[in-house]
Order: C-alpha cells, then structure tokens, then sequence
C-alpha cells in the first residue's frame, strides 16, 4: 500500500471534532478582528487572500488528492480581469471581482476536463503545462500591459455605498468576503458530495465501481477549486491595485503548494497557517533578496522528507482532534 | 536562395535547423525523466536545474581550471550525476514507500534551492561560453549555411539516444533494467542490487541532463533559469509521448522540436506556446499519449 497524499487523520467523533474546529474558528475569527490594530492591514489583507487561495488548493490535494501545479492561472489571470474590469471599463469592485471569478470558473473547466484525463503525475504536469501556456497568453496580450502589468486599480465604491480606499473599510471587506469562501469550503468538504470526493481519493477504482462518475466528480472539485482561486486573485487584485505577471508564473503555484504543505495538507486551517507563515517568511525575508527562494525551496524539501502532515496537521495529531 | 511558401529557404531552413537543437534537447531531457520514471516511479522536476548545473559545469570548469568543451563533455555529467547519486541516497530514497506525488513535491523543492544558489552566485544574466575551436564555423550547402557546433549536437544526441535506447532493450544489464522496473521484489530474490541499480539510475538520468547542458551552452547563454523554463516544456513533450517507451521519448522530442520550429515560420506569435497546444489536443483525442500505457 502506498501512502495516500493525505493520511487520514485520528478518527475523532463528530462532536469533538465540530468542537475543536469551532474553538480554533472562533479563534482565528478574533485574532483577524484585533490585527489591523497590532499589524500592517496590507500584510493581513495579501495574507487573508493566499490564506482563500490556499484553501482553495487544499480542496484539491487535500480532499480529492489530486496535485495542481497550475494554480496560478486561475489566481493570475481573475487578478487581471478584475484589474481590467475596474480601470478599463470602469465597472464598480463587485462586478470587477465576479468578472475575474467567473474567468476563473470557465478557465477551470477547460483546463480541468484536459487535466482529469490523465492521472497522478501526468496531471500534476499537464496542469504546469496548461498554466505556462496562459502565462504566455499573459505575456503576448495587448490588455496585460507585458512587463508593467496592469497598474493603478482603482478600488472603487463597494455597491456604490462603502469607499474601499479607506483602509479599514478595505480590510472588513476582505475579511468578511475571505471568510465566505472559507466557510463554502468547509461546507463543501462536510457535504455529500465531499464524502465522495474523499472516498476517490482513498480508492478511486473503488468508487468508481460503487457507480460514481469520478470524472464528473473531480470535474466539479476542480471547477470549484478553480473559481476559488480567482476569487482570492480578484481580491488580491484590488488590494494592492495591481495585476502582473508574477500572479501567473509557475512560481505562484508553488507558493501556493507550499503554503498548503506546510501548513498541512487536508486540514481545514493548515493552509490558513501556512499561507501567513509564507507571507510572512517573504516580507521579513525580503531583504535577503533572492535567498528567500533557497529558502523556501529548503522548507519545501524538509516538509516532503520529515513534516508530511504540516503544522496543523502535527498539532492536530498531537492534540488528537481535528484541526 | 529560393523561395517555399513565400517564406525564403533560409529562413525556413534555419528554423527547421533550429527546431531540431531544441527538438535534440527535448529528446534528450524526456529520455532521462523516462528512464528515471521507468525505475523510481517519480517525475525529476530538478531534470531542468540539473540541465543548469551541467552547463554550468561546463562553464566553471573553463575559467577556474582552463578545462576545455571536449573534457567537460565527459567531465560534467559524470560530477552532476554524481550529485544525482547523492540526491538520491539523501533524499528520494527515504519518499520510496509514498506516494510519488511526494517525489514529485521534493525534487520541486531542490530545483528551486539549486536554481536561487546559481542565481545568488552569477546573477540572472547569461554568461557567454565559446564554441571549441575544434567545431567554429560551417559550410553552406546551398541552400542554408550550416554551423558545424549545431550539426555536431544533432548528431551527438540521436547517437547519444540511441545508445540509450540500445542500453535499455538490448544489453543484459538493460534487462535486468527492465525487470527491476516491472517487478523489483523478484529481481532482488534473484540477487540483484536493485536499489543499487536504482541509485545508480538516477544518476544516469541526472548524468544525460548535464550532458545536454554542456552542448547546451555555446548555443544559447549559460543562465541560472535557462532549465526552469525548458523543463516545463519537456513536460510537455512527456505528456504527448507518454513514458512507456524509449523510443517513443526520443521520436517525439525531435518531432516537436521540428513542429516549433515551423511554427516560428510560418506563425511567430504561437512558438512559444504550440507545444502546449498539441499537449491539450492531444489529451483530447489519445488521453494516453502516443506511446504510453495508460497510467
């Protein structure tokens, strides 16, 4: 027997389980409201937004195991429709963010139905393929501005009422919005349908012969992961009011994929850890310039080889409960 | 001169010739992650750092110890792979029982620490590397003029394939190769080393990415990133072709180098993405890739 992606964590009953991931939700709900006070909102708001990211991700390799390396597509390319929407056609942040949202979603299901034809390490590489080749796209479109980007996004009137130009206002509307999407994927993993996700990950034949469409399966937690991911890159678009290329580079991708390992992967808040912990890593490590990706490499290589189950994961094993 | 398609001779036949360097590379590199996937079951995604590290080599080796092309030909693949070895009994050895996602995970991991040391090291510029003397100039065959450095690096890599491919499927230590691959338990009983044999592996497949670093540096800059962004287009070339077979690996990297070299002919715009394209058409039309079982 191989080890899957995902060990199943210490089979908690269901009261403690919902206890202890209630406590920490509380928690972590607290802390983000008290922050902005203590921490550099700008830091808190790019590290909300990698934290719905890499959720996001983790629905995939955590819960479905599969293993995108072509993430930053969908994250990359909503961050641009958004910008675009809101500099170019003057549209108000809602509509900009359920552009690049929905630019994601039809993105996922393109590059999804040609990812979920091939399996295991054939999708991880058809996934980085798909994303270098919308890189390029990136790259050669007129809209994107190449090298520049797309730069002072206005962040505009929230439904014409809320001026996000006022920090805190800024801040609220991310946190509510990031929490939303947490919440969706929570609820996605707890539901039906995220039983049989979990059930193609432990033994696909398996579920295939109980008479599940695993394709069709996989097809929706892709999409749905998909459209997560834009939706964190739309955000993130408006935050720093900047779209470029750096969104949609392989590198992004493997940020993302370290944020959710080292977190831990199929946790509900290691990616939430994780993507503070890397975005931190980054800003603090900044001055060392371009040791930080040696750095992040080694971190990459020491979670494989000793920390397969991340942070939380580890804590959560420790604890006993489900994190 | 003469004219095909409107399109001058020379110009198409320089792009062909072109397409057929990177076409030698992409062989080369797909042959090493098949050979290496054959035994260890991982896909190397430090195969483009390693690529780096052999041109590099190559490089280092003429300014610190005035070794020249010819040496480093031999030189580097044989220290890169060593380092190959060396990743493998640290590091891979220990990810043997897990799902190979993690492989894939690690060796992500060492291509970005591989590529920001270089980085930290030369900075992201290239460094120019001189064609050996031995191989300057060309000949015009009339209707192109041939650099003698490029026809020699087609002719090195399909001989260098080949052997390969006759190593594998047709030499005693190629079955036992194969064996290994389809059943190592058994092999073992036989008393075979297979994790020996699979150390060593890697190293080969490590070995044949330096090598092609090495004829890669007088053509195109020695650069930290110059793997980074080629292995992903190998990983393409894998997707098509489908790791089932040897020479399977080795046609379709040629062939698609052909196919992008056209491509910058006749539509410029698409070159740098039409290998991808052909990835997706054909995920639609042979999910298993030409030459793969399916995995």
């Amino acid at each position: 027997m191989t080890e899957h992606v995902l060990e199943p964590l210490v089979p908690a009953r269901r009261r403690e389980t919902a206890r202890s991931l209630g406590v920490a939700f509380a928690v972590t709900v607290a802390l983000l409201i008290v922050a902005p006070f203590a921490i550099y909102p700008i830091f808190l708001m790019k590290a909300l937004c990698f934290a719905l990211f890499a959720c996001a991700f983790n629905l995939l390799i955590g819960y479905v195991g599969l293993v995108s390396f072509g993430h930053a597509m969908f994250f990359g390319w909503a961050s641009y429709l958004t910008a675009h929407a809101a500099k170019v056609w003057g549209l108000p942040p809602e509509l900009a963010i359920l552009i690049g949202t929905a630019t994601a979603a039809v993105l996922g299901l393109v590059a999804g139905g040609l990812a979920i034809r091939r399996q295991g390490i054939y999708f991880a590489m058809i996934t980085l393929a798909l994303a270098q080749m919308m890189f390029f796209f990136a790259l050669q479109a007129k809209f994107t501005g190449g090298e520049d980007g797309i730069q002072g996004v206005p962040r505009g009137r929230l439904f014409g009422i809320f001026d996000l130009n006022g920090e805190m206002t800024m801040y609220l509307f991310i946190l509510l919005v990031v929490l939303a999407g947490l919440l969706l994927i929570y609820r996605i993993i707890n539901s039906p349908f995220g039983e049989v996700l979990k059930a193609i990950r432990e033994n696909e034949q398996r579920a295939i012969s109980l008479g599940y469409n695993v394709e069709r399966y996989k097809l929706v937690a892709f999409v749905l992961s998909a459209t997560l991911a834009g939706l964190a890159g739309s955000l993130k678009a408006l935050v720093f009011q900047l779209a470029s290329l750096t969104d949609v580079h392989w590198t992004m991708s493997g940020d993302v994929i370290l944020m959710t390992l080292l977190g831990g992967l199929g946790t509900v808040f290691g990616p939430v850890a994780g993507a503070f912990l890397v975005v931190a890593m980054q800003s603090y490590l900044a001055p060392f310039g371009q040791w930080v990706l040696v750095i992040q490499g080694a971190v990459f290589v020491v979670c494989v080889l000793a920390f397969r189950r991340g942070i939380v994961g580890e804590l959560a094993h420790a604890l006993r409960v489900q994190l | 001169m003469f004219e095909i398609f409107g399109i001058p001779s020379q110009a198409l036949f320089g792009q062909l010739l072109l397409g057929l360097i990177n076409g030698s590379f992409y062989a080369l590199l797909s042959l090493g992650l098949a050979v290496i996937f054959g035994m260890l079951n991982i896909i190397n995604f430090a195969h483009g750092a390693q690529y780096m590290m052999g041109a590099f080599a190559a490089y280092l080796l003429l300014q610190h110890a005035g070794i020249g092309y010819w040496a480093a030909l031999v030189i580097a693949p044989i220290v890169v792979g060593g380092t190959g070895v060396l990743v493998e009994r640290l590091f891979l050895k220990h990810l043997r029982k897990l799902d190979p996602l993690y492989g894939l995970l690690l060796t992500f991991g060492l291509a970005i620490v591989i590529e920001g040391v270089f980085r930290n090291s030369y900075g992201s510029s290239g460094l120019p590397y001189q064609v050996p003397e031995s191989l300057q100039g060309g000949r015009n065959l009339g209707f192109m003029f041939l650099p003698n450095y490029r026809a020699w690096v087609i002719v090195l890599s399909l001989a260098v394939c080949l052997a390969t491919w006759f190593a594998i499927e047709r030499t005693r230590l190629g079955s036992y190769l194969r064996a290994a691959t389809e059943n190592p338990v058994l092999v073992r009983a036989f008393g075979i080393n297979v994790p020996r044999m699979v150390t060593l592996t890697y190293g080969f497949g490590v070995g044949l990415a330096a090598l092609a670093g090495v004829m890669a540096a007088p053509i195109y800059n020695v650069s930290p990133q110059m793997g980074s962004d080629l292995i992903i287009v190998v990983f393409a070339v894998v997707v098509i072709g489908g790791m089932g077979s040897i020479m399977g690996a080795i046609l379709t990297g040629f062939t698609l180098g052909i196919v992008e070299g056209l491509t910058k002919v006749f539509f410029p715009e698409a070159s740098n993405t039409v290998i991808f394209v052909i990835m997706a058409i054909v995920l639609l039309l042979r999910p298993a890739g030409f030459f793969g079982r399916t995995a």
